[in-house]
C-alpha cells in the first residue's frame, strides 16, 4: 500500500494558560489513506475545528506530528507552508470564504495564480474545475450573485483546480438549506467516485451517513472510528443514487 | 507569481472600491499639485521682478538729486556729468549719460499725442539702459553735438501718430519745434503701471533748447564696464560727486539706485514668499498622505479576512505583501501624477496676475513625498496583515 495522505500521530492543542487552559486536542491520532471519504463528527466544542485548522495547516498544533504526503508539515518555513496550502490541500469553508467582488472563475484561478500558471492553461483548467461542479455557465457571476450552494460549489471548484492530494471541508453544509446541501453533496459523492481523498466535518448525521468512514470526536479525543462502506468503492451516495437523485 | 500578476490583483482591488480610491487620489492630486503650482507662483513672480530689474539694465546705477525746489546748489548739472568720465578718478566707468526729461505734446498732421516721458540724453543711453531701437537708427554723437532736432519714438508713439504708416523722416512738432523722426524704439515688456512704449528719445541739447531750459539734469545713467565692477563704480561716483558738491556730512543732496541693489532685495523678498507658499502646499500635501494612510489602515483591517482566505490558498506572504504595497503605491503615484498634469495644466494660466514658472525640482520633491507615503504607510498594515496566522486572519472580525 502507497504511503497515507494524512498521518497524524498524538496531536496535542492548548489554548490559553493556568486556570484557562482548554484542551481542544488530547492526542488525536488517525491515518488517511488515499482515495478516502472520511466524515469527522462531533458537537461543539468537541475540537473538530481545531483539528480541521491543523489539518489545512493554517494553523499549528501545540505537540505532535503532523504527515501530510510524508512532508513533515511543523517543521515547514512559511514559504514551504504557503506551498503546501497551495499544492496538497483543498480548504472548504463553511463560510464559503470567496473572493468578494471578483468574478467565480477569476476566484477559482486564484490558488492557480499563486502556483504561477500561465493566464491562458489557468483559465482553462478554472472553467473544467467548474464545468466538474455545474457551473461553468455562472463563470462569470460575482459571489453575490450566486445563492448560498453556488457559492460553496465555487469554492469547491477552488478547492480541486490544483488538483490536490486531500481536500478538506469544514462544515461545507452548514450555512446551506437542505436543497442546496444534496447539491454539494453530490458534488463530493462525484469527487470521491472519482478517486479523491476528502475529509470533511459535520454535526448532521445525513451528511456523515454518505461517508466511507466515520470519525466521532468528543472532548478532543476519537471515541468512534467505523469503516461505512470499501474504501475502493463509490461512496453509497452514489450507489443509492436514486433515492437522492433530482 | 510573477509581478505582473500582483500589480494586476492590486489593480483589481483599487477598483473594487472605485469611489474611495478615487477620493484618496484626489487628496493627493490636490496636495501635489497645491506644492508643485503655488511654488511655480512664488518662482513665477519673483522671475517677473528680476525680468523687469534686468530690463533696466544690471550693470548701471542711476544718480538722482534729492534736492527739491531745484536749488543750485545741489542739482545734478552737465558739468558733473562731464566730471564723471575720467579714466584717473572713475576707470570702471563705461559710458555716461545725462538725462533730461519731461512731458510733451507730439503733433504730427493734426494729430496731437502726449508722451508721458519725453528723454533728452546723449547717444550713450541707448546701450546703457538696455533701450535698443528697431526701424531706423539711433542720433548720433554729431546730432547731440550740433543740436540737430531729431527723435526717437517709442510704439505707442509711432502707433499713435502713424497707424499704418512708416514714421521715419517724418517731421512732428513738439513744444513749437519739428522735429524730424529717426527710429523706433524697440518693443519693450512694461514695469509696474506706466507705457514704457510712450516715450521718446532725442538729443539732449535739441530738448534744453525746446521743452527743459538749461536748467538741472533730471537724472545722470552711469554705466559700468562689467556687471561686476557696479559696486566699484558706484563709490567712485560718489567720490567724485562728493568732491565736486562740496559734501561733509554723511547726507548726500543725491541719490545713487543701483540696479543689481534692488534685484538681490527683491529676489531675497520673492524666495521668502515662494517658501511661504511652498509650506502652506506642503501641509495640504500631508492632509493628503494621512488620507493614504488612513485609507490604507481601513482597507487592509476591512480586508484582513481576505488576506487569511488568500494565504489559506497558498499565497505566499510576500506576494500579500507585493499587492497592497502596490495597491498604495498606486494610489499616490496615479494622485501624483495627475497632481502633477493638474498643476502643469494649471500652471499655463496667469494666477493673480503672474505667470507661474514650474520649479523642476519642486515635481520631483512632492511625487517622491507623495510615493514615500504611500510606501510607508501603506506597508506598515500589509506586513502586520501578510505576518498574520492565516487562522487568525480568517477569524478576523
Amino acid at each position: 500500500m502507497s504511503r497515507p495522505v494524512l498521518d497524524v500521530r498524538d496531536l496535542k492543542k492548548i489554548y490559553g494558560q493556568g486556570e484557562a487552559t482548554v484542551h481542544a486536542l488530547r492526542g488525536v491520532s488517525v491515518t488517511v489513506e488515499r482515495g478516502d471519504y472520511v466524515a469527522i463528527m462531533g458537537s461543539s466544542g468537541s475540537g473538530k475545528s481545531t483539528l480541521m485548522n491543523i489539518l489545512g495547516a493554517l494553523d499549528v498544533p501545540t505537540s505532535g506530528t503532523y504527515l501530510l504526503d510524508g512532508v513533515d508539515v511543523s517543521r515547514l518555513g512559511d514559504r514551504q507552508l504557503a506551498l503546501a496550502r497551495n499544492r496538497l490541500i483543498g480548504f472548504i469553508f463553511q463560510a464559503f470564504n470567496l473572493i468578494p467582488r471578483t468574478s467565480a472563475v477569476a476566484n477559482v484561478e486564484l490558488p492557480l495564480a499563486y502556483a504561477g500558471v500561465k493566464p491562458k492553461e489557468r483559465r482553462k483548467r478554472a472553467m473544467a474545475a467548474l464545468d466538474v461542479v455545474g457551473l461553468a455557465d455562472r463563470a462569470r457571476h460575482e459571489p453575490n450573485q450566486l445563492s448560498g450552494g453556488q457559492q460553496q460549489r465555487v469554492a469547491v471548484a477552488r478547492a480541486l483546480v490544483t488538483e490536490p492530494a486531500l481536500l478538506l471541508a469544514d462544515e461545507p453544509t452548514g450555512n446551506l438549506d437542505s436543497r442546496s446541501t444534496e447539491d454539494v453533496l453530490t458534488v463530493f459523492d462525484q469527487l470521491s467516485s472519482s478517486g479523491r481523498t476528502i475529509v470533511l466535518i459535520t454535526h448532521e448525521p445525513e451528511v456523515g451517513d454518505r461517508a466511507k468512514r466515520l470519525i466521532r470526536l468528543v472532548d478532543g479525543d476519537i471515541v468512534t472510528d467505523v469503516r461505512q462502506s470499501p474504501i475502493n468503492q463509490p461512496p453509497v451516495g452514489v450507489l443509492a443514487g436514486g433515492r437522492h437523485s433530482l | 507569481m510573477s509581478f505582473h500578476e500582483v500589480v494586476r490583483f492590486a489593480l483589481r482591488g483599487l477598483s473594487a472600491n472605485k469611489l474611495r480610491s478615487a477620493l484618496t487620489m484626489l487628496g493627493i492630486l490636490i496636495g501635489v499639485a497645491a506644492v508643485i503650482l503655488l511654488v511655480a507662483v512664488g518662482n513665477g513672480s519673483a522671475q517677473a521682478i528680476s525680468d523687469r530689474i534686468e530690463a533696466l539694465g544690471t550693470n548701471t546705477i542711476t544718480v538722482m538729486s534729492t534736492g527739491r525746489g531745484g536749488s543750485s546748489s545741489t542739482a545734478l548739472t552737465k558739468d558733473m556729468a562731464d566730471a564723471l568720465v575720467d579714466p584717473v578718478l572713475a576707470p570702471d566707468v563705461k559710458s555716461v549719460s545725462p538725462v533730461v526729461s519731461s512731458s510733451a505734446t507730439v503733433t504730427y498732421e493734426g494729430t496731437d499725442h502726449d508722451v508721458s516721458s519725453f528723454v533728452g540724453t546723449t547717444p550713450g543711453w541707448f546701450t546703457a539702459s538696455n533701450t535698443p531701437v528697431g526701424p531706423g537708427a539711433a542720433f548720433t554723437a554729431d546730432d547731440e553735438a550740433q543740436g540737430r532736432r531729431v527723435v526717437v519714438i517709442g510704439q505707442t508713439v509711432a502707433e499713435e501718430l502713424f497707424p499704418g504708416t512708416d514714421p521715419i523722416d517724418k517731421q512732428v512738432t513738439v513744444g513749437g519745434a519739428l522735429f524730424t523722426v529717426v527710429g523706433v524704439l524697440a518693443e519693450k515688456s512694461s514695469t509696474g503701471f506706466q507705457d514704457a512704449n510712450d516715450t521718446a528719445v532725442a538729443p539732449l541739447t535739441a530738448v534744453r533748447q525746446v521743452l527743459t531750459g538749461y536748467g538741472s539734469l533730471n537724472s545722470i545713467l552711469v554705466e559700468a564696464a562689467d556687471p561686476g565692477k557696479v559696486d566699484a563704480v558706484q563709490s567712485e561716483v560718489s567720490t567724485i560727486l562728493n568732491q565736486k558738491l562740496n559734501v561733509t556730512s554723511s547726507t548726500t543732496p543725491y541719490r545713487i539706485q543701483n540696479a543689481s541693489q534692488l534685484l538681490a532685495t527683491q529676489t531675497e523678498t520673492a524666495d521668502t514668499f515662494t517658501t511661504l507658499l511652498g509650506a502652506v502646499a506642503a501641509i495640504s500635501l500631508l492632509v493628503g498622505g494621512i488620507g493614504i494612510t488612513n485609507i490604507m489602515l481601513v482597507t487592509v483591517t476591512e480586508r484582513t479576512r481576505e488576506i487569511g482566505i488568500r494565504k489559506a490558498l497558498g499565497a505566499p506572504r510576500r506576494v500579500i505583501l507585493t499587492q497592497f504595497l502596490i495597491e498604495a503605491t498606486l494610489l499616490s503615484v496615479i494622485g501624483g501624477a495627475l497632481g502633477v498634469a493638474a498643476a502643469l495644466i494649471g500652471s499655463s494660466f496667469e494666477i493673480v496676475g503672474v505667470k507661474p514658472v514650474i520649479v523642476p525640482s519642486s515635481v520631483g520633491l512632492a511625487l517622491g513625498v507623495s510615493i514615500a507615503i504611500g510606501l510607508f504607510f501603506g506597508g506598515l498594515p500589509a506586513g502586520r496583515a501578510a505576518r498574520l496566522r492565516p487562522i487568525d486572519a480568517l477569524r478576523y472580525e
